[in-house]
């Protein structure tokens, strides 16, 4: 019987974790194959943590008030680039820079983010789709505004970044003047792998404030509204407001998430940057484990760990396998979809099985009745 | 403020209609301090409605408000909003939880009333972003449970909890809140078992003993009994007894719940079956829908007659037919003329020439935004390829456009359905007109056998009647099975042949329909769980 227990524990808890187990599986294959070495690999898997935890950090805020994955957050990201433009034309680099940038943002992204939020307000319960049609349609405005409006309403002064027709911004803007500056500022090498320390500490504070953040009215409030919104409503809860003011935090945190990216890559892609930032987001927070109502700080961290892992290798033990290193591109872009396919399809059945216990228990409770006779 | 002798609350001379229907009509009622009150009455008798209008519910408002007054401790009161309520010192415990499942006991007991500590960046960002008081709420919520007198683990999470729990958790919270002098328990004991019903009534007798006054709603009536001071019946809109309870009985209360002058409605013919072949003969019948759960049914129903299946709100009599039709998970077996139907699959229902009007007529039974023609031949043409021309050996099938509109125009005429004529859309109907769509719609797939759910659900009594003749002829003249399910008895005892009754999710008995009333009363309460 204890037996029993124990082996349906375990088929449990493999079940629930399918996502990171299948690819612990596929970094397990593919990092032979790719024969790259370790001190090169965890410098890599650093690097990448430093780059893009605080983007997905965002995404934990609107899981939490029931919104779901917020593809929204793409707005954040265009927020970041707008600001990061501007900085540039200033010509004011290094730290101030940055910090410049993200202060910029914060106004851009409250706007954004108080749109996305009403808007999703009139969608509830379809927020995934809707965002990420959103995201697209926004996409629309930014290029309107990056494209004509900046250097022909908004001045822009500086010709590096200006299109040479005199309006509009360059396919790509140097920030090579601001590049890794907060990765390298307190950088420590340890064994030939260089941890930048500030970008952590960074995403270390973001974690503690996420944790706090749980703890406060408004926190509670939000877990409140995300569990089920018409008993929050019938307790006083502002159900509307709560989920605005989440999507504006996440909104906010994923243009800074953007800036630290940015900074990281050394320059700004200015028409697709922020594209498919969203997805590759949601698809490592996804390999972390988490689902569409649930999702932790933990999962964040291990999904970039697992999720990038598995960017670095498979390009090349595609290359080594096949031959051709598109064949790695192709890879990374299918995986992204699929994972993200894969985790909302459980998430459906999960919803669906815990349905059909519920006549399980009516049966049993049949069976039950007969024994008493 | 108030003298001894003022009453806690006092209603006068509450009228309540939704859009001309009159629901409520002069209804007085007083509760003094301490007072426990038992609510009984049948479905649509008008009590929620009344707790509704004493709660300020936002559907009160919406729909034209009430007339009357509602007075505590002696001074007039309106209620805009639950809120205001709240605020006057009336708690409300509703049928359905109100509860967050994945937070705790503790949790949900304060849900936005919670204790909270200053810090530094709420003095910046304002008051929501105070953390919580842990150490705080759990006293509170404490206070609040010991106060009930039944211990529930204030650290469970709800979704983890037996129902039972859940429910003493929502009493606690009603009781943390300090203001509280009048609580409404609207059926609290349906969900619990028979020691937890129990230990609910302890509960409820000590809150009486602190001053707390309670208006206890149930069905089962001993308990209204064991532990009221008074009772109050009530019966299509009118308070029909206001007694002590130790001056009456379970029986007397059922009279009084089903009690009508026999004069005012029809009586049917009643056939006598006896000896008719069993067209359906279900067996350990399990539904799970969602508040009409049905636990373990068997019936067989005779050819040709019509069955009424009646019951109170919620023991499972609607869960029957939609579980047989495969609109909701079922298990057990269902043997129609012989054969064995496939559960959880409506296609197999409808080949099998079973034919079913639900009660949800605009989300189920109705395509809103079509015309009549294709509202009453749609299913026959998608189950059974009526109303098709066949070109090409039956390669190609088209619509036969003039098949479908004299079938729409005989049943516009049959039924007398009002509307500009075939081509209108179904929305534009009246709910009455709309109910006799649902059944040509059902007619014209000239079933063997006919569910009806809640036929006369929120139409006016002229349509009602229409609605149950239209039936009865489709009975008498095609001699197919009728079942029939309602929620007023009078109604099936006005059609049916025999009525059953089902209670915490089983039959509780049939009857023949010329029974008397008081005898399906006391089946409704007979099993509620």
């Amino acid at each position: 019987m204890k037996n029993d227990n124990f082996g349906k524990k375990v088929v449990g808890l493999i079940r629930d974790n399918t996502v990171p187990l299948m690819f612990i599986l596929i970094c397990a294959v593919c990092i032979p194959i790719s024969g790259f070495s370790l001190p090169y690999l965890i410098n890599e898997i650093v690097t990448r943590m430093g780059r893009n935890i605080f983007l997905i950090l965002a995404l934990l805020i609107p899981i939490m008030s029931g919104m779901g994955l917020n593809f929204g957050m793409t707005l954040g990201a265009m927020a970041g680039e707008i600001a990061l433009i501007f900085v540039s034309d200033w010509q004011i680099w290094g730290i101030p820079g940055v910090v410049l940038a993200m202060i910029l943002s914060i106004p851009i992204s409250v706007l954004l983010g108080a749109f996305c939020g009403k808007i999703l307000n009139m969608a509830k319960g379809r927020e995934m789709i809707t965002s990420y049609i959103l995201s697209f349609f926004m996409n629309g405005i930014y290029q309107l505004l990056v494209l004509y409006i900046m250097g022909s309403l908004i001045p822009i002064k500086h010709f590096s970044i200006k299109l040479p027709r005199g309006y509009g911004i360059r396919n790509t803007v140097s920030l090579l003047n601001m590049r890794q500056c907060l990765d390298n500022l307190l950088a420590v090498r340890v064994g030939g792998v260089k941890i930048p320390v500030l970008t952590f500490i960074i995403i270390g504070v973001l974690c503690l404030f996420i944790v706090w953040f749980r703890r406060t009215k408004l926190g509670q409030d939000m877990r409140a509204v995300g569990q089920d919104m018409g008993v929050a409503r019938d307790a006083g809860i502002n159900v509307e407001r709560t989920r605005i003011i989440s999507i504006v935090m996440s909104t906010v945190l994923a243009g800074f998430g953007m800036i630290i990216y940015l900074q990281n890559m050394g320059n700004i892609a200015t028409y697709s940057s922020h594209s498919q930032i969203g997805m590759f987001c949601i698809a490592a927070l996804l390999v972390g484990g988490a689902s569409v109502d649930r999702a932790s700080i933990g999962n964040v961290f291990l999904g970039v760990v697992l999720f990038h892992t598995m960017f670095i290798v498979a390009p090349k033990a595609g290359a080594v396998i096949t031959g051709d290193s598109m064949i790695g591109e192709y890879f990374r872009v299918f995986v992204s979809y699929a994972v993200i396919t894969l985790a909302l399809i459980m998430y459906e059945t999960k919803k669906r099985k815990h349905k059909s216990l519920v006549g399980q228990q009516l049966q049993q409770a049949q069976k039950e009745a007969d024994a008493h006779e | 403020m108030a003298n001894a002798n003022t009453p806690l609350l006092e209603m006068r001379n509450i009228k309540k209609d939704f859009f001309g229907n009159q629901v409520l009509s002069d209804i007085n009622l007083t509760l003094r301090e301490g007072e426990v009150l038992g609510l009984c009455g049948e479905n649509g008798a008008g009590k929620s409605t009344l707790m509704k209008i004493l709660f300020g519910m936002d559907v009160i408002r919406e729909t034209g408000g009430y007339e009357g007054d509602i007075l505590i401790s002696g001074e007039k009161v309106k209620f805009n909003t639950p809120f205001d309520a709240l605020a006057a010192g009336i708690g409300m415990v509703h049928q359905e939880f109100s509860l967050i499942p994945g937070f705790t006991a503790t949790e949900n007991i304060l849900l936005n009333r919670e204790p909270k500590k200053k810090n530094v960046i709420s003095e910046v960002f304002g008051d929501r972003l105070n953390t919580l008081d842990y150490n705080e709420m759990t006293g509170r919520a404490e206070a609040a449970i010991d106060k009930m007198g039944f211990s529930i683990d204030k650290n469970m999470v709800i979704s983890e909890m037996p129902v039972g729990h859940k429910q003493f958790t929502e009493i606690a919270r009603e009781l943390s809140k300090e203001q509280l002098k009048l609580l409404i328990l609207d059926e609290p004991t349906a969900v619990l078992t028979e020691k937890e019903a129990e230990a609910l009534l302890a509960s409820i007798r000590s809150m009486s003993k602190q001053g707390i006054a309670v208006i206890f709603i149930t069905h089962r009536l001993h308990e209204i009994l064991a532990v009221c001071d008074k009772v109050v019946v009530m019966r299509d809109g009118l308070v029909v007894a206001d007694v002590a309870a130790k001056d009456t009985t379970v029986e007397e209360i059922s009279k009084w719940m089903v009690g009508r002058s026999v004069d005012t409605t029809a009586k049917a013919e009643v056939r006598d079956n006896e000896g008719a072949k069993i067209a359906m003969s279900i067996k350990r019948l399990w539904v799970d829908m969602p508040g009409e759960t049905v636990r373990d049914v068997s019936l067989d129903i005779r050819e040709g007659e019509i069955l009424g299946i009646g019951g109170l709100a919620g023991q499972g009599k609607l869960g029957i037919p939609n579980g047989i039709m495969g609109l909701y998970e079922a298990g057990g077996t269902v043997i129609f003329q012989g054969q064995e139907i496939p559960l959880n699959s409506p296609r197999k229902c409808l080949d099998a020439s079973l034919a079913f009007v639900s009660e949800d007529r605009r989300g189920v039974g109705l395509l809103l935004d079509e015309t009549l023609e294709w509202n009453v031949a749609f299913p026959a043409m998608q189950v059974q390829n009526k109303f098709l021309k066949n070109y090409l050996g039956g390669l190609v099938k088209w619509r036969d456009e003039k098949a479908i509109r004299e079938v729409t125009e005989r049943y516009i005429d049959e039924l007398a359905i009002k509307c500009t004529g075939s081509k209108q859309k179904a929305r534009e109907l009246s709910g009455g007109n709309q109910q006799k769509v649902c059944l040509a719609k059902a007619f014209a797939l000239e079933p063997k056998f006919l569910f009806v759910s809640e036929p006369t659900r929120g139409i006016d009594v002229g349509a009602k009647a229409l609605v149950l003749e239209a039936l009865r002829r489709f009975n008498r003249d095609s001699g197919v099975t009728v079942v029939m399910i309602s929620s007023e008895l009078e109604e099936l005892r006005s059609i049916c042949d025999r009525i059953a009754i089902v209670s915490g999710g089983k039959i509780a008995g049939i009857r023949p329909a010329s029974d008397p009333s008081e005898d399906f009363g006391m089946l409704m309460v007979s099993m509620v769980k």
